[in-house]
């Protein structure tokens, strides 16, 4: 059987679902039996590859070095799984859009809450621009399937990996759809 | 009382009159979700939630409001009524800030269920992300206007339980909200006499007691239906 090619990609978020990926324990060297991990913040791969056959995505789309990492991922994937509250909803990566755009949330943390050298950093090519408006992955780019949660549980992100490695689709039923 | 015999999901289904359509549907075990129903208190009908589909009726119908009448075929399970009331909830997860990983009613909270019930993995509408108030001034009490889905439950169980009328709506629209006497701060409403039953009729985590941090609310929900029985049935025996 041709082995999965697997990735997952680290947006707006704070990582807890990478955490709770970790919390599979053991299942892990199940899951190695029949996935190659091809990109991860878990492993060194500087790019990308083309041909991945499923993507887990953490976080929101936050900001314009995300934005262009979620084209690029929905370019080279067959299935896109929004992969936790954040990417699911917006959640709280998206808890600033009320303030309206990026520019208030900046002078809020770097200007009127700072005691020493107040000011927004400002380095282009090193410190992604904020997007004015925190968006969920589904409303930049399509996806395929959605496994909520703040974080998803491990049973769930097990169970989403079993149905890929069975081929098709994971789909969610009954409580494993809850958010938080 | 004359006793009205109608068909419910194809199950017949007998209810007294003036009962309605959801209390009849109750009353046989059939469920129709609900959101800003409760049992005892006036019906709003405000949230859809309960559609049903009569025969013979154009509109899809609340059930909360509609009389049972004799002869009467409803469905409370079709494929329209699934998509419609997933619609409802997306509209209401979209319109407010609901937030539930960091709320103090997480896992306490009937909207979430509401989304687990309705099959909603994700929301299809753009989020509108409002600008909202959080209210803090009363003593023990505080209410998040993000959290608020305008059941009105708060204002039926202040007036027609504790008989205070704290509780009333203001605004039109998207701009529509609770406000506490004359929309001034809960804190300097003079007639709440802060018995916490809108806290027990929230079935969001908008209001809540002070201290509770995420998922630490309990509405305490079995105390308002225990003093809606002992007022409906005369039963004050636990």
């Amino acid at each position: 059987m041709e082995r999965l090619k697997l990735a997952t990609v680290w947006l707006g978020g704070c990582s807890g679902c990478h955490m709770s990926f970790l919390d599979l324990d053991e299942w892990l060297f199940e899951l190695a039996q029949f996935a190659d991990l091809v990109y991860t913040p878990f492993a060194d791969a500087k790019e990308y590859p083309h041909g991945v056959d499923a993507v887990l995505v953490e976080g929101a789309v936050a900001n314009e070095d995300n934005l262009e990492m979620i084209r690029k991922v929905r370019e080279r994937t067959r299935w896109v799984i929004s992969f936790g509250d954040c990417a699911v909803t917006g959640n709280v990566t998206a808890m600033r859009n009320p303030l309206g755009t990026a520019l208030p949330v900046l002078e809020r943390s770097y200007v009127e809450l700072s005691t020493l050298h107040p000011s927004i950093p400002d380095q282009p090519g090193i410190v992604p621009k904020l997007l004015d408006r925190v968006l969920p992955v589904h409303q930049v780019v399509a996806v395929d399937a959605y496994l909520p949660g703040c974080p998803p549980p491990a049973d769930r992100i097990q169970a989403a990996l079993e149905a890929l490695r069975q081929g098709r689709l994971p789909a969610l039923e009954g409580r494993d759809i809850k958010f938080g | 009382m004359a006793v009205q015999t109608l068909t419910i999901n194809g199950q017949l289904v007998s209810a007294v009159e003036g009962e309605t359509i959801l209390q009849a549907a109750r009353s046989a075990g059939i469920h129709i979700p609900t959101l800003c129903y409760v049992e005892g208190l006036s019906a709003h009908g405000g949230c859809r939630m309960c559609l049903v589909q009569i025969e013979g009726h154009h509109r899809l119908q609340p059930s909360c409001t509609m009389q049972a009448t004799e002869g009467m075929v409803v469905h409370t399970d079709t494929e329209q009524l699934r998509e419609y009331r997933r619609l409802i909830v997306e509209l209401l997860f979209a319109e407010g800030n609901h937030v539930c990983s960091v709320c103090v009613a997480n896992n306490h909270c009937e909207l979430q269920d509401a989304a687990v019930e309705v099959g909603m993995d994700h929301v299809r509408l753009e989020y509108q992300f409002p600008q909202r108030e959080v209210d803090t001034s009363h003593e023990r009490f505080g209410i998040d206007h993000n959290r608020c889905i305008l059941c009105t439950r708060c204002v039926r169980a202040c007036d027609e339980l504790e008989g205070a009328h704290t509780w009333d709506v203001s605004g039109r629209g998207a701009h529509t909200k609770v406000i506490t006497d004359m929309n001034q701060p809960w804190g300097e409403a003079v007639t709440c006499t802060s018995c916490g039953k809108c806290v027990m009729a929230c079935p969001t985590g908008a209001i809540f007691h002070k201290g509770a941090t995420v998922a630490e609310l309990d509405h305490g929900r079995g105390k308002l239906d225990f003093l809606i029985n002992a007022r409906e049935k005369k039963q004050w025996n636990v």
